[in-house]
């Protein structure tokens, strides 16, 4: 994993150096970017449509106006959360790929708890409190649980993850279907709906919720955590060597579970954001892929917190740009996952340029520190 | 009354084993095979997607579904080769780059597959095993696609390979060890690339059987996942082809459960046991973590058991 990424790291680098490697770190994906889009337009030309609108209206769908901005930063917001989820874990050397069932399950225990809040007429901020409280719980929870049988049972956590992700989603499915069913959601079997008196909003003056907000915040503590605090150093230390910072006597089973359910808690707070803005109840709309997704947007951030929030904006844009280039240039919707599905290809064969690139390594150039 | 009540369940059950398991057979063996050279993909759920639609697509086109069978095939052949291709070069992460060709596969079938959800295109005939039972819901249950056969074949094909053939040595050589490959003179990169390729072929052909047998038709909510679970299933048979083949058997009933517990009235409840094959898998993983024995069946180079 890339520990360069983020944070001061104690050499004697010269500044040198290290621009070289900021450089590295910023040509490699923007040329990546390029080329995927140099793909893409190529695509588009083979099935007779234009680049130069595709792009056009992309831009304008994405951050053309005020409330295109609007709607890519709502986008953004599940993804940031779900990328906090799988970049936490890879700091320490973890491949956790169970956000979505962390979500999954966090929106829908948000959803359990919020039947006798709402039954009792408790207070909206209090029961925001309780709920999202709980789904942080339970997602910490699963996460946390895959990462202590990682460290305790050696069981691979990339695996039982993927495991917990689908017992999750059964363990919605049998009480949506079961005992919390909403005899009035016929065809899609439903939780009680919360009612608009408990549905989060949108920022004061904005149609961004709450949940970007949350996003931010969260990306902005994590990378302190991660890059300003002993912990963080800890962490990162254990995902570098494992046997090294146990001869250092690091708690390093501490370490592992608490940044596992660290992530587990940014799942099921965007489980908690997708029912209390979204859907305003849990049912198997809350399976949406954003776990998946989210961990592609965090290795494009190269797992560092504050990078992910950039990244999930553009492709929230992107998501957000569907609706446009559908109507207007009468192109499927699928049109922009297959553009997300070839940044994420290219982006990811372009790791490889990492230090193969002559110009961006001082020992090729000659002036070794 | 009891009694009927059961046998008719598990008559059900028997018949939606074999059809639901037929995918999950496809895909385990396809992992099977790229794990058993080492290397991991999770990205064969883009295949099964993408294979279903190319299936429906030339199926309707050309009238003849087991062309599309073939062109679905070839489509995973390609995912898989690109899968292959990428994580050949030094520093990338295999997991990573299986979820981006799951995205990937999933948008491009999405995309060609728009014009397909409507048409009706000719679907793979069933062989009726049953109808001399005079049982007409067992005659049913027993109406067995072609390609669940072609699936048994193979495993005991592979499985046979694998312990008989240099090419069968020369892959399983390749997962436990790269750098005896190596001395060997074994190019370690091209046996993995046409492990990923071969692999992704295998769930092509799964994914067709999605579109044109069982549940039949072409919509972009075809799959429940059947791709990603390939890992799972793959670890559950131990990576073992024959064992493959019961798993997904057992994936496949545990899938069939509910719609047969429907046609007696029982209509909930029944999550619990669409469960269960993963909570045994998960099981089976943390029984077998710190056990010598079943380590002897992990290939070695595998990235997921290190």
């Amino acid at each position: 994993m890339s520990a360069e990424a983020a944070g001061p790291i104690p050499t004697t680098r010269t500044p040198n150096v290290r621009t070289l490697k900021l450089a590295e770190s910023v040509f490699v994906p923007v040329f990546a970017l390029v080329g995927s889009f140099l793909i893409f337009s190529l695509f588009l030309l083979v099935i007779g449509k234009s680049p130069v609108d595709f792009f056009t209206l992309v831009w304008t769908g994405g951050f053309g106006s005020s409330f295109s901005i609007q709607q890519s930063l709502q986008r953004s917001a599940p993804l940031i959360l779900t990328a906090l989820a799988f970049a936490i874990p890879a700091r320490i050397g973890l491949t956790m790929i169970g956000a979505e069932g962390a979500l999954v399950l966090g929106g829908f225990t948000a959803a359990a708890i919020a039947i006798p809040l709402v039954t009792s007429g408790a207070a909206a901020p209090v029961a925001w409190l309780i709920m999202a409280i709980t789904s942080m719980a339970a997602g910490g929870l699963w996460i946390g649980l895959a990462g202590w049988l990682r460290h305790y049972r050696g069981v691979n956590e990339t695996i039982s993850s993927l495991l917990l992700s689908y017992i999750a989603i059964a363990i919605m499915n049998f009480f949506v279907e079961g005992a919390l069913r909403d005899p009035a959601s016929a065809n899609k079997p439903s939780t009680m709906p919360i009612g608009d008196a408990y549905r989060i909003g949108s920022i004061p003056g904005t149609d961004v919720h709450w949940g970007f907000a949350a996003g931010v915040v969260l990306a902005i503590i994590l990378y302190i955590l991660m890059s300003r605090t002993t912990f963080g150093f800890a962490a990162r230390m254990t995902g570098g060597n494992v046997r090294a910072a146990k001869a250092q006597g690091l708690p390093v089973g501490f370490l592992v579970v608490t940044c596992c359910a660290i992530a587990g808690c940014c799942a099921g707070l965007a489980g908690f954001f997708e029912v209390t803005v979204i859907h305003g109840q849990a049912n198997a709309s809350l399976v949406a892929g954003y776990g998946f997704t989210g961990i592609l947007v965090a290795f494009l951030a190269r797992h560092n917190p504050l990078m992910i929030v950039p990244v999930a904006i553009i492709f929230g844009a992107i998501a957000a740009a569907g609706g446009l280039v559908q109507r207007r240039m009468g192109m499927p919707d699928a049109t922009v996952l297959v553009l997300q599905g070839i940044i994420f290809v290219v982006l990811l064969a372009s790791d490889t340029l990492y230090g193969r690139i002559k110009f961006f390594q001082p020992e090729a150039r000659g002036d070794r520190t | 009354m009891m009694e009927s009540a059961f046998i008719t369940v598990l008559i059900a059950m028997l018949g939606g084993a074999i059809r639901v398991s037929t995918p999950f057979m496809f895909v385990a063996l396809g992992e099977c095979l790229t794990e058993k050279s080492g290397r991991i993909n999770l990205g064969l759920e883009g295949n099964l997607v993408l294979g279903a639609m190319v299936a429906y697509a030339i199926s309707f086109h050309t009238g003849n579904p087991w062309i599309g069978v073939l062109a679905a095939g070839g489509s995973g052949l390609i995912l898989g080769a690109l899968h292959g291709y990428i994580c050949k070069l030094p520093k990338v992460n295999d997991i990573a780059v299986g979820i981006a060709i799951m995205s990937f596969g999933t948008g491009v079938a999405f995309f060609f597959g728009k014009p397909y959800i409507q048409p009706s295109a000719p679907r793979l005939d069933a062989i009726h095993l049953g109808d001399w039972t005079g049982n007409p819901a067992l005659a049913q249950a027993l109406q067995v696609n072609p390609l669940f056969f072609v699936g048994i074949i193979l495993a005991v094909a592979m499985s046979w390979a694998f312990a008989n053939t240099r090419w069968g040595l020369i892959v399983r050589m390749t997962g436990d060890s790269a750098a005896s490959a190596k001395a060997m003179g074994v190019s370690v990169d091209w046996v993995r690339f046409l492990a990923t390729a071969a692999g992704g072929f295998l769930a092509g052909v799964g994914g067709a059987f999605l579109s044109l047998y069982y549940p039949g038709s072409w919509n972009q909510g075809l799959s429940s996942g059947q791709g990603l679970m390939a890992v799972a299933l793959v670890i559950f048979a131990r990576w073992d082809p024959i064992r493959c083949i019961w798993a997904a058997l057992l994936f496949g009933a545990a899938g069939a459960i509910g719609p047969s517990l429907q046609s007696v009235g029982i209509s909930q409840g029944y999550y619990f046991f669409n469960a269960a094959p993963y909570i045994l898998t998960l099981f089976i993983m943390i029984a077998s973590a710190r056990s010598k024995g079943a380590a002897r069946e992990v290939p070695g180079e595998l990235s997921i058991t290190k």
